[in-house]
């Protein structure tokens, strides 16, 4: 589905920008190469700063890569403009992670489902909301009500209903579960599971824990500071890490057990 | 051991619609021990670290109980001695460092601020004293760290910061309120281990509130889990992980990710155990409006 080769992302460094004239760019991805196959679900973990929002905001093409090329579906979308991109964006959704901040307070949920599918124009708003609702597994009832109403993991399934009402092919998840307390973060991942299979997307999940991805994810792709340091099959990525990055994340996961080794 | 903090019998409640957010909490926590608060969003982990801190939202009240702080009940003491008790021997860790700092002023003064200001220190020595910390909490520059702004300061440095502030005024007891869960594994990891050390060797007694059954195992020695503002169990962290006794402290245990066993599927906490809590505390809460 997509394909991505040498990917190189420079943004502006505005930290360190002088008085007077461009501020300094920083690179903060270099040369990705690497594709997701349709009905695959991708993990990208890394630690904070290791460019893995940043690499799936240019997927969307919510950044333009300085290098490199990005197509979906065969189709190059490196440079496309925006106004070429918009049929494509109804077919690409995001899930945010803080729901809190990317859910509108002054909007019901049920308008917060319907906005983006009446700006693209679809029909039959009602019963997609409808449908929405009923796939993320909240009631009807609750079309009425506020972002600030509903707990931490109803919000969460507000957003994702949100993203699959426009019944696109893929989905990008950016950290949703890390604002969730161990139980909603297990109800929000097994959602997200079944409806990968009920409605064959493809789904690229951004997570800083590596403990949440290994139920979800069929291959890992581990980041380092812009750069791959490991793409594998789950499996391996648990079993046999190759790279040493990778094994510092997986012992840096405290499990629960009084007794875990280096700690 | 004698204990450093006791609560007894706390209740508290929201003074409007007369709901009640925690229900008869008793715990006690020894000079240098960590005691666990675990529970889901809403069972009142935060609140209880807030009450003991004297820092609960108005719009509670604390309907009975006690809290004894080295020995003084802090609810009989009258507000202004009461802080000045708690700014003497308590602290808190925050959760959000970059809320928790001011972000138009430097670090220096945002720790030695309390120690001039509330503590009445000398400017110089509260300077020596934060930069002895900074050091402490093993920041490799303490002056360039003093002379930035908390935007200058990477997730993990900030926490460092708030850490060494919390220890300033050698607390005997500290209130760490979800203090890595705003940080990612790697950086998390580093700082519970800094906590631990500066415990140890403070030999301070701790309230840890997390949500996370892992980070539990690796900082505490005994635990509360916590339900609608009830404590459903307290055990000692071997006897907990070994064998959770109530049905509530399973199912949280089996809602946990386990990267180790790949077969292990993650199950949200049933509703059937929530809701035979839910019964036990709304026959207690019956009597309790009935009394009113």
């Amino acid at each position: 589905m997509f394909k991505v080769s040498g990917l190189d992302l420079a943004l502006p460094d505005r930290v360190n920008r002088p008085l007077i004239g461009k501020a300094p760019e920083i690179q903060i991805l270099k040369g990705l190469t690497f594709d997701i196959s349709s009905g695959e679900v991708i993990g990208i973990v890394g630690g904070s700063g290791s460019g893995k929002s940043t690499l799936g905001r240019t997927l969307l093409r919510l950044y333009e890569p300085t290098a490199g090329t990005v197509s979906f579906e065969g189709r190059d979308i490196t440079h496309l403009s925006e106004a070429e991109l918009r049929p494509l964006r109804r077919r690409m959704q995001m899930v945010f992670q803080d729901p809190m901040s990317s859910l509108n307070p002054r909007r019901p949920i049920g308008a917060i489902i319907a906005d983006p599918l009446a700006l693209h124009g679809l029909d039959g708003i009602s019963a997609r909301v409808d449908r929405a609702l009923d796939h993320v597994g909240l009631p009807n009832a609750l079309r009425h009500r506020y972002p600030h109403e509903l707990s931490g993991g109803q919000r969460q399934r507000v957003g994702i209903a949100r993203a699959i009402a426009m019944e696109p092919d893929f989905i990008l998840a950016d950290e949703i579960v890390s604002g969730l307390d161990v139980s909603s973060q297990a109800q929000v991942l097994n959602l997200l599971e079944n409806l990968v299979d009920e409605l064959g997307l493809t789904l690229a999940f951004i997570s800083h824990d590596l403990s949440v991805i290994r139920r979800l994810c069929s291959r890992v792709m581990v980041l380092y500071r812009g750069e791959i340091v490991e793409l594998a099959p789950v499996e391996q990525i648990f079993d046999a890490p190759k790279a040493a990055y990778t094994r510092e994340l997986l012992d840096a996961i405290p499990l629960p057990d009084p007794n875990q080794k280096n700690w | 051991m004698t204990a450093f903090l006791e609560i007894e019998n706390l209740s508290a409640s929201l003074k409007r619609q007369r709901v009640r957010m925690l229900r008869s909490v008793s715990l006690s926590v020894a000079a240098g021990e960590v005691h666990g608060l675990v529970g889901e969003s809403g069972a009142g982990k935060s609140m209880i670290g807030k009450a003991v801190l004297g820092i609960l939202p108005a719009a509670l009240a604390i309907d009975e109980g006690e809290i004894r702080l080295d020995g003084e009940d802090l609810l009989a003491m009258r507000p202004a001695d009461r802080r000045r008790a708690i700014g003497a021997k308590a602290a808190l860790i925050p959760q959000d460092p970059l809320t928790a700092l001011n972000p138009s002023h430097c670090i220096g003064p945002q720790i030695t601020g309390r120690l001039v200001d509330i503590l009445g220190w000398d400017k110089r020595k509260a300077d020596m004293r934060a930069r002895e910390l900074l050091a402490e909490v093993n920041i490799d520059d303490p002056d360039r760290v003093m002379a930035s702004y908390p935007f200058e300061l990477s997730g993990g440095m900030r926490q460092r910061v708030l850490i060494a502030s919390a220890f300033a005024a050698n607390p005997k007891l500290i209130v760490a309120d979800e203090p890595t869960t705003a940080l990612d594994v790697t950086v998390q990891k580093q700082i519970l281990k800094l906590i631990r050390e500066m415990q140890a060797r403070h030999g301070t007694a701790m309230l840890f509130v997390t949500h996370d059954l892992g980070v539990v195992s690796k900082i505490c020695q005994r635990l509360s889990v916590l339900y609608a503002g009830k404590v459903l169990e307290q055990a000692t962290i071997a006897e907990f992980f070994a064998d959770p006794k109530h049905a509530y402290s399973r199912a949280l245990l089996a809602a946990t990710p386990k990267y180790t066993d790949p077969g292990s599927s993650l199950v949200p906490v049933d509703s059937s155990v929530t809701d035979l809590v839910a019964a036990e505390i709304e026959a207690v809460d019956e009597g309790w409006r009935l009394a009113r």
